[in-house]
Protein backbone atom coordinates (compact mmCIF):
# COMPACT_ATOMS: atom_id res chain seq x y z
CA UNK A 1 0.00 0.00 0.00
CA UNK A 2 2.67 2.43 1.05
CA UNK A 3 4.66 1.55 -2.05
CA UNK A 4 1.74 2.65 -4.24
CA UNK A 5 1.61 6.03 -2.52
CA UNK A 6 5.31 6.59 -3.16
CA UNK A 7 4.91 5.91 -6.86
CA UNK A 8 1.82 8.07 -7.24
CA UNK A 9 4.04 11.12 -7.60
CA UNK A 10 5.30 10.12 -11.03
CA UNK A 11 3.39 12.97 -12.64
CA UNK A 12 5.63 15.53 -10.97
CA UNK A 13 8.81 13.98 -12.40
CA UNK A 14 10.71 14.64 -15.63
CA UNK A 15 10.40 11.94 -18.31
CA UNK A 16 13.86 10.43 -17.69
CA UNK A 17 13.17 10.35 -13.98
CA UNK A 18 9.93 8.52 -14.63
CA UNK A 19 11.96 5.81 -16.34
CA UNK A 20 14.27 5.58 -13.34
CA UNK A 21 11.37 5.33 -10.96
CA UNK A 22 9.80 2.64 -13.12
CA UNK A 23 12.94 0.52 -13.09
CA UNK A 24 13.26 1.14 -9.37
CA UNK A 25 9.71 -0.09 -8.98
CA UNK A 26 10.62 -3.28 -10.86
CA UNK A 27 13.53 -3.84 -8.49
CA UNK A 28 11.37 -3.21 -5.42
CA UNK A 29 8.65 -5.50 -6.68
CA UNK A 30 11.14 -8.33 -7.39
CA UNK A 31 12.62 -7.87 -3.93
CA UNK A 32 9.16 -8.11 -2.39
CA UNK A 33 8.48 -11.23 -4.44
CA UNK A 34 11.81 -12.69 -3.33
CA UNK A 35 11.02 -11.97 0.30
CA UNK A 36 7.69 -13.64 -0.24
CA UNK A 37 9.36 -16.77 -1.58
CA UNK A 38 11.81 -16.79 1.33
CA UNK A 39 8.84 -16.58 3.67
CA UNK A 40 7.18 -19.48 1.84
CA UNK A 41 10.41 -21.44 2.18
CA UNK A 42 10.43 -20.79 5.91
CA UNK A 43 6.99 -22.39 6.12
CA UNK A 44 8.39 -25.81 5.23
CA UNK A 45 7.77 -27.92 8.34
CA UNK A 46 10.93 -28.43 10.35
CA UNK A 47 11.85 -31.56 12.27
CA UNK A 48 14.60 -31.55 14.87
CA UNK A 49 17.12 -34.34 14.63
CA UNK A 50 19.61 -34.43 17.47
CA UNK A 51 23.03 -36.05 17.36
CA UNK A 52 24.31 -36.96 20.81
CA UNK A 53 26.93 -39.54 21.76
CA UNK A 54 27.17 -40.39 18.03
CA UNK A 55 23.50 -41.40 17.89
CA UNK A 56 20.53 -39.81 16.20
CA UNK A 57 17.47 -38.98 18.17
CA UNK A 58 14.87 -39.77 17.08
CA UNK A 59 16.24 -42.66 15.05
CA UNK A 60 13.01 -43.04 13.12
CA UNK A 61 11.37 -39.99 11.61
CA UNK A 62 7.92 -40.23 10.03
CA UNK A 63 6.86 -37.75 7.39
CA UNK A 64 3.98 -37.52 4.95
CA UNK A 65 4.39 -38.49 1.30
CA UNK A 66 4.68 -35.61 -1.16
CA UNK A 67 5.69 -33.20 1.57
CA UNK A 68 8.82 -31.06 1.63
CA UNK A 69 10.45 -31.20 5.06
CA UNK A 70 13.38 -29.43 6.66
CA UNK A 71 15.55 -31.57 8.89
CA UNK A 72 17.14 -29.36 11.51
CA UNK A 73 20.12 -31.45 12.56
CA UNK A 74 21.58 -30.38 15.89
CA UNK A 75 24.98 -31.82 16.68
CA UNK A 76 25.42 -31.80 20.46
CA UNK A 77 28.70 -33.73 20.25
CA UNK A 78 32.00 -31.89 20.24
CA UNK A 79 33.04 -33.88 17.17
CA UNK A 80 31.87 -33.18 13.63
CA UNK A 81 29.48 -35.55 11.90
CA UNK A 82 28.54 -36.10 8.27
CA UNK A 83 24.86 -36.69 7.64
CA UNK A 84 24.79 -39.01 4.66
CA UNK A 85 21.99 -40.74 2.85
CA UNK A 86 22.28 -42.35 -0.57
CA UNK A 87 18.52 -42.95 -0.54
CA UNK A 88 17.81 -39.25 -0.02
CA UNK A 89 20.83 -38.13 -2.07
CA UNK A 90 22.05 -35.92 0.72
CA UNK A 91 25.46 -35.44 2.33
CA UNK A 92 26.35 -32.65 4.68
CA UNK A 93 29.07 -32.17 7.25
CA UNK A 94 27.92 -30.67 10.55
CA UNK A 95 30.63 -29.20 12.78
CA UNK A 96 30.80 -30.08 16.47
CA UNK A 97 28.27 -28.21 18.64
CA UNK A 98 26.60 -26.78 15.55
CA UNK A 99 23.43 -27.30 13.60
CA UNK A 100 22.48 -27.47 9.95
CA UNK A 101 19.37 -27.61 7.81
CA UNK A 102 18.79 -30.32 5.25
CA UNK A 103 15.84 -30.02 2.89
CA UNK A 104 14.27 -33.30 1.86
CA UNK A 105 11.29 -34.32 -0.18
CA UNK A 106 8.75 -34.33 -1.57
CA UNK A 107 9.21 -38.09 -1.30
CA UNK A 108 7.27 -41.15 -2.31
CA UNK A 109 6.12 -43.59 0.36
CA UNK A 110 8.86 -45.89 1.59
CA UNK A 111 11.86 -46.15 3.87
CA UNK A 112 14.93 -43.97 3.46
CA UNK A 113 17.94 -44.74 5.60
CA UNK A 114 20.62 -42.29 6.69
CA UNK A 115 23.84 -42.56 8.67
CA UNK A 116 26.37 -40.37 10.38
CA UNK A 117 29.33 -41.24 8.19
CA UNK A 118 31.96 -40.46 10.80
CA UNK A 119 30.36 -42.86 13.31
CA UNK A 120 28.55 -45.31 11.12
CA UNK A 121 28.42 -48.07 13.76
CA UNK A 122 26.14 -46.11 16.06
CA UNK A 123 24.77 -43.16 14.11
CA UNK A 124 21.98 -44.73 12.09
CA UNK A 125 18.43 -43.79 11.37
CA UNK A 126 15.67 -43.87 8.82
CA UNK A 127 12.89 -41.75 7.49
CA UNK A 128 9.57 -43.46 6.96
CA UNK A 129 7.38 -41.77 4.39
CA UNK A 130 3.69 -42.63 4.56
CA UNK B 1 40.57 -48.02 14.58
CA UNK B 2 39.66 -49.88 11.41
CA UNK B 3 36.49 -47.89 10.92
CA UNK B 4 38.56 -44.71 11.19
CA UNK B 5 40.98 -46.13 8.62
CA UNK B 6 38.10 -46.91 6.28
CA UNK B 7 36.51 -43.46 6.53
CA UNK B 8 39.79 -41.65 5.87
CA UNK B 9 40.68 -44.15 3.13
CA UNK B 10 37.45 -43.40 1.27
CA UNK B 11 38.07 -39.65 1.27
CA UNK B 12 41.78 -39.88 0.45
CA UNK B 13 41.12 -42.42 -2.30
CA UNK B 14 38.98 -39.99 -4.23
CA UNK B 15 41.63 -37.28 -4.23
CA UNK B 16 44.46 -39.78 -4.86
CA UNK B 17 42.77 -41.30 -7.92
CA UNK B 18 42.13 -37.88 -9.44
CA UNK B 19 45.75 -36.85 -8.87
CA UNK B 20 47.06 -40.14 -10.35
CA UNK B 21 44.97 -39.85 -13.48
CA UNK B 22 46.02 -36.23 -14.00
CA UNK B 23 49.68 -37.12 -13.41
CA UNK B 24 49.53 -39.98 -15.90
CA UNK B 25 47.65 -37.86 -18.41
CA UNK B 26 50.23 -35.11 -18.27
CA UNK B 27 53.19 -37.44 -18.74
CA UNK B 28 55.98 -35.70 -20.54
CA UNK B 29 54.77 -32.20 -19.78
CA UNK B 30 57.80 -30.32 -18.47
CA UNK B 31 57.74 -29.04 -14.90
CA UNK B 32 54.45 -30.79 -14.19
CA UNK B 33 55.83 -32.07 -10.87
CA UNK B 34 56.13 -28.47 -9.72
CA UNK B 35 52.60 -27.56 -10.65
CA UNK B 36 51.22 -30.73 -9.14
CA UNK B 37 53.28 -30.03 -6.02
CA UNK B 38 51.95 -26.49 -5.82
CA UNK B 39 48.42 -27.85 -6.21
CA UNK B 40 49.06 -30.36 -3.42
CA UNK B 41 50.31 -27.71 -1.00
CA UNK B 42 47.54 -25.25 -1.83
CA UNK B 43 44.92 -28.01 -1.65
CA UNK B 44 46.00 -29.25 1.77
CA UNK B 45 46.26 -25.67 3.08
CA UNK B 46 42.82 -24.87 1.70
CA UNK B 47 41.38 -28.06 3.19
CA UNK B 48 42.60 -27.04 6.65
CA UNK B 49 41.09 -23.57 6.19
CA UNK B 50 37.74 -25.00 5.08
CA UNK B 51 37.72 -27.38 8.04
CA UNK B 52 38.49 -24.50 10.42
CA UNK B 53 35.71 -22.33 9.04
CA UNK B 54 33.29 -25.17 8.34
CA UNK B 55 30.60 -23.74 10.57
CA UNK B 56 30.69 -20.22 9.10
CA UNK B 57 30.78 -21.61 5.56
CA UNK B 58 27.80 -23.82 6.31
CA UNK B 59 25.83 -20.84 7.61
CA UNK B 60 26.42 -18.75 4.47
CA UNK B 61 23.87 -18.51 1.67
CA UNK B 62 20.80 -19.29 3.78
CA UNK B 63 22.56 -22.27 5.34
CA UNK B 64 23.56 -23.80 2.04
CA UNK B 65 27.12 -22.47 1.89
CA UNK B 66 28.61 -25.95 2.12
CA UNK B 67 26.56 -27.31 -0.77
CA UNK B 68 27.35 -24.30 -2.96
CA UNK B 69 31.05 -24.48 -2.14
CA UNK B 70 31.11 -28.17 -3.06
CA UNK B 71 29.24 -27.53 -6.29
CA UNK B 72 31.55 -24.63 -7.16
CA UNK B 73 34.71 -26.59 -6.45
CA UNK B 74 33.44 -29.52 -8.52
CA UNK B 75 32.53 -27.28 -11.44
CA UNK B 76 36.00 -25.67 -11.41
CA UNK B 77 37.50 -29.17 -11.59
CA UNK B 78 35.18 -30.05 -14.48
CA UNK B 79 36.26 -26.94 -16.41
CA UNK B 80 39.95 -27.66 -15.86
CA UNK B 81 39.60 -31.33 -16.80
CA UNK B 82 37.69 -30.35 -19.94
CA UNK B 83 40.37 -27.85 -20.85
CA UNK B 84 43.10 -30.40 -20.23
CA UNK B 85 41.44 -32.90 -22.53
CA UNK B 86 40.81 -30.38 -25.28
CA UNK B 87 44.40 -29.20 -25.11
CA UNK B 88 45.70 -32.78 -25.17
CA UNK B 89 43.57 -33.64 -28.18
CA UNK B 90 45.62 -31.18 -30.21
CA UNK B 91 49.02 -32.12 -28.78
CA UNK B 92 48.84 -35.84 -28.04
CA UNK B 93 49.96 -36.85 -31.51
CA UNK B 94 53.13 -34.77 -31.50
CA UNK B 95 53.84 -35.79 -27.91
CA UNK B 96 53.61 -39.47 -28.80
CA UNK B 97 55.98 -38.91 -31.73
CA UNK B 98 58.44 -37.10 -29.48
CA UNK B 99 58.21 -39.86 -26.89
CA UNK B 100 59.08 -42.51 -29.45
CA UNK B 101 62.20 -40.60 -30.51
CA UNK B 102 63.60 -39.45 -27.19
CA UNK B 103 61.67 -41.20 -24.45
CA UNK B 104 60.36 -37.91 -23.18
CA UNK B 105 58.35 -35.17 -24.71
CA UNK B 106 59.61 -31.72 -24.01
CA UNK B 107 57.23 -29.52 -25.87
CA UNK B 108 57.58 -25.80 -26.06
CA UNK B 109 53.84 -25.85 -25.73
CA UNK B 110 51.52 -23.44 -24.07
CA UNK B 111 50.29 -26.17 -21.75
CA UNK B 112 48.39 -24.40 -19.02
CA UNK B 113 50.31 -25.80 -16.09
CA UNK B 114 48.12 -24.00 -13.63
CA UNK B 115 45.17 -26.08 -14.88
CA UNK B 116 47.02 -29.12 -13.50
CA UNK B 117 47.67 -27.35 -10.22
CA UNK B 118 44.03 -26.31 -9.94
CA UNK B 119 42.69 -29.83 -10.63
CA UNK B 120 44.97 -31.28 -7.96
CA UNK B 121 44.23 -28.43 -5.58
CA UNK B 122 40.46 -28.66 -5.73
CA UNK B 123 40.48 -32.45 -5.53
CA UNK B 124 42.39 -32.19 -2.27
CA UNK B 125 40.37 -29.25 -1.01
CA UNK B 126 37.06 -31.08 -1.02
CA UNK B 127 38.10 -34.47 0.29
CA UNK B 128 40.89 -33.15 2.46
CA UNK B 129 38.66 -30.83 4.47
CA UNK B 130 36.50 -33.80 5.50
CA UNK B 131 39.57 -35.79 6.54
CA UNK B 132 40.84 -32.84 8.56
CA UNK B 133 37.48 -32.43 10.30
CA UNK B 134 37.23 -36.13 11.02
CA UNK B 135 40.75 -36.35 12.42
CA UNK B 136 40.22 -33.17 14.42
CA UNK B 137 37.04 -34.68 15.82
CA UNK B 138 38.96 -37.75 16.90
CA UNK B 139 41.65 -35.75 18.60
CA UNK B 140 39.20 -33.67 20.63
CA UNK B 141 37.01 -36.62 21.60
CA UNK B 142 39.78 -37.88 23.87
CA UNK B 143 38.81 -41.52 24.26
CA UNK B 144 41.16 -43.95 22.56
CA UNK B 145 42.20 -41.18 20.20
CA UNK B 146 45.68 -42.60 19.56
CA UNK B 147 44.26 -45.81 18.10
CA UNK B 148 41.79 -43.89 15.98
CA UNK B 149 44.50 -41.51 14.79
CA UNK B 150 46.61 -44.53 13.85
CA UNK B 151 43.62 -45.77 11.89
CA UNK B 152 43.28 -42.43 10.20
CA UNK B 153 46.93 -42.49 9.25
CA UNK B 154 46.54 -46.00 7.86
CA UNK B 155 43.65 -44.70 5.78
CA UNK B 156 45.78 -41.89 4.36
CA UNK B 157 48.59 -44.28 3.47
CA UNK B 158 46.22 -46.83 1.94
CA UNK B 159 44.47 -44.18 -0.13
CA UNK B 160 47.74 -42.79 -1.49
CA UNK B 161 49.02 -46.32 -2.21
CA UNK B 162 45.92 -47.03 -4.25
CA UNK B 163 46.53 -43.85 -6.21
CA UNK B 164 50.17 -44.81 -6.77
CA UNK B 165 49.07 -48.24 -7.98
CA UNK B 166 46.75 -46.68 -10.52
CA UNK B 167 49.49 -44.28 -11.63
CA UNK B 168 52.02 -47.04 -12.25
CA UNK B 169 49.37 -49.11 -13.98
CA UNK B 170 48.61 -46.22 -16.27
CA UNK B 171 52.18 -45.21 -17.11
CA UNK B 172 52.95 -48.80 -18.05
CA UNK B 173 50.45 -48.54 -20.85
CA UNK B 174 52.37 -48.10 -24.12
CA UNK B 175 52.66 -44.41 -24.87
CA UNK B 176 50.76 -44.93 -28.11
CA UNK B 177 47.61 -45.71 -26.11
CA UNK B 178 48.33 -43.86 -22.86
CA UNK B 179 46.83 -40.50 -23.80
CA UNK B 180 43.85 -42.20 -25.33
CA UNK B 181 43.17 -44.11 -22.10
CA UNK B 182 43.73 -41.13 -19.82
CA UNK B 183 41.67 -38.95 -22.14
CA UNK B 184 38.66 -41.24 -21.77
CA UNK B 185 39.21 -41.49 -18.01
CA UNK B 186 39.33 -37.73 -17.62
CA UNK B 187 36.24 -37.35 -19.80
CA UNK B 188 34.20 -39.67 -17.57
CA UNK B 189 35.75 -38.24 -14.40
CA UNK B 190 34.65 -34.75 -15.45
CA UNK B 191 31.15 -35.93 -16.36
CA UNK B 192 30.77 -37.67 -13.01
CA UNK B 193 31.90 -34.55 -11.16
CA UNK B 194 29.47 -32.39 -13.12
CA UNK B 195 26.61 -34.73 -12.21
CA UNK B 196 27.72 -34.63 -8.57
CA UNK B 197 27.75 -30.83 -8.67
CA UNK B 198 24.17 -30.82 -9.94
CA UNK B 199 23.32 -33.08 -6.99
CA UNK B 200 24.69 -30.48 -4.57
CA UNK B 201 22.70 -27.74 -6.31
CA UNK B 202 19.63 -29.94 -5.89
CA UNK B 203 20.42 -30.37 -2.20
CA UNK B 204 20.69 -26.59 -1.81
CA UNK B 205 17.34 -26.11 -3.52
CA UNK B 206 18.79 -24.39 -6.60
CA UNK B 207 17.67 -27.23 -8.85
CA UNK B 208 14.40 -29.12 -8.43
CA UNK B 209 14.59 -32.34 -6.47
CA UNK B 210 13.44 -35.22 -8.62
CA UNK B 211 12.45 -38.81 -8.14
CA UNK B 212 15.41 -40.99 -9.21
CA UNK B 213 15.17 -42.58 -12.65
CA UNK B 214 16.16 -45.96 -11.31
CA UNK B 215 17.55 -47.67 -8.21
CA UNK B 216 20.46 -50.03 -8.76
CA UNK B 217 21.57 -49.97 -5.12
CA UNK B 218 20.29 -53.56 -4.83
CA UNK B 219 23.03 -55.04 -6.98
CA UNK B 220 25.71 -52.33 -6.80
CA UNK B 221 25.38 -50.24 -3.64
CA UNK B 222 27.26 -46.95 -3.47
CA UNK B 223 28.95 -47.88 -0.21
CA UNK B 224 30.45 -51.10 -1.60
CA UNK B 225 34.07 -51.04 -2.75
CA UNK B 226 33.22 -51.39 -6.44
CA UNK B 227 30.34 -48.94 -6.15
CA UNK B 228 32.66 -46.44 -4.52
CA UNK B 229 35.41 -46.90 -7.13
CA UNK B 230 32.97 -46.59 -10.00
CA UNK B 231 31.49 -43.51 -8.37
CA UNK B 232 34.89 -41.82 -8.24
CA UNK B 233 36.12 -42.93 -11.66
CA UNK B 234 33.05 -42.74 -13.89
CA UNK B 235 30.49 -41.00 -11.66
CA UNK B 236 28.37 -44.07 -10.87
CA UNK B 237 25.22 -43.20 -8.94
CA UNK B 238 22.78 -45.90 -7.83
CA UNK B 239 19.82 -43.50 -7.83
CA UNK B 240 20.41 -40.77 -10.40
CA UNK B 241 17.82 -38.15 -11.27
CA UNK B 242 16.99 -36.91 -14.77
CA UNK B 243 18.91 -33.68 -14.16
CA UNK B 244 22.02 -35.57 -13.05
CA UNK B 245 21.90 -37.92 -16.03
CA UNK B 246 21.36 -35.01 -18.43
CA UNK B 247 24.29 -33.12 -16.89
CA UNK B 248 26.48 -36.22 -17.28
CA UNK B 249 25.61 -36.79 -20.93
CA UNK B 250 25.82 -33.08 -21.79
CA UNK B 251 29.29 -32.81 -20.21
CA UNK B 252 30.57 -35.80 -22.19
CA UNK B 253 29.08 -34.39 -25.38
CA UNK B 254 30.49 -30.89 -24.88
CA UNK B 255 34.03 -32.06 -24.07
CA UNK B 256 34.03 -34.49 -27.02
CA UNK B 257 32.80 -31.71 -29.27
CA UNK B 258 35.56 -29.38 -28.08
CA UNK B 259 38.17 -32.09 -28.60
CA UNK B 260 36.99 -32.86 -32.12
CA UNK B 261 36.92 -29.20 -33.03
CA UNK B 262 40.47 -28.51 -31.82
CA UNK B 263 41.82 -31.78 -33.16
CA UNK B 264 40.48 -31.11 -36.64
CA UNK B 265 41.85 -27.59 -36.72
CA UNK B 266 45.30 -28.70 -35.60
CA UNK B 267 45.44 -31.70 -37.90
CA UNK B 268 44.41 -29.99 -41.12
CA UNK B 269 47.54 -28.07 -42.11
CA UNK B 270 49.99 -30.80 -41.13
CA UNK B 271 48.75 -33.95 -42.81
CA UNK B 272 45.64 -35.59 -44.14
CA UNK B 273 43.47 -36.11 -41.09
CA UNK B 274 43.70 -39.53 -39.55
CA UNK B 275 40.97 -39.56 -37.02
CA UNK B 276 42.13 -40.44 -33.60
CA UNK B 277 40.14 -40.59 -30.43
CA UNK B 278 41.36 -39.34 -27.12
Amino acid sequence: MQMDIIFCNEILLKPDEVEKVKSFRVVVCSLVALMGSVAAYAEVPSIDLIIENHRFSPEVVEIAAGQKVKLHVINKDATPEEFESHDLRREKVIAGNASANILIGPLEAGEYSFVGEFNEDTAKGKIIVK
Amino acid sequence: MYSAALIVFREVLEAALVVSIVLAASRGVPRRVWSVGAGLVAGVGGAVLIALFAESIANMMDGFGQELLNAGVLLIAVLMLAWHNIWMSSHARSMVAEFKKTGSAVLAGDKPLYALAIIVGVALLREGSEVVMFLYGISVSGTDSSGLLMGGLMGVVAGISFGALLYYGLVNIPVRYLFSVTGWMILLLAAGMAAQASGFLMQAGYLPDQTPLWDSSGWLPMNSVSGQLLHILVGYDSQPTAIQLTTYVATVAMILFGMTLVNRRMALPAAPATNQAG
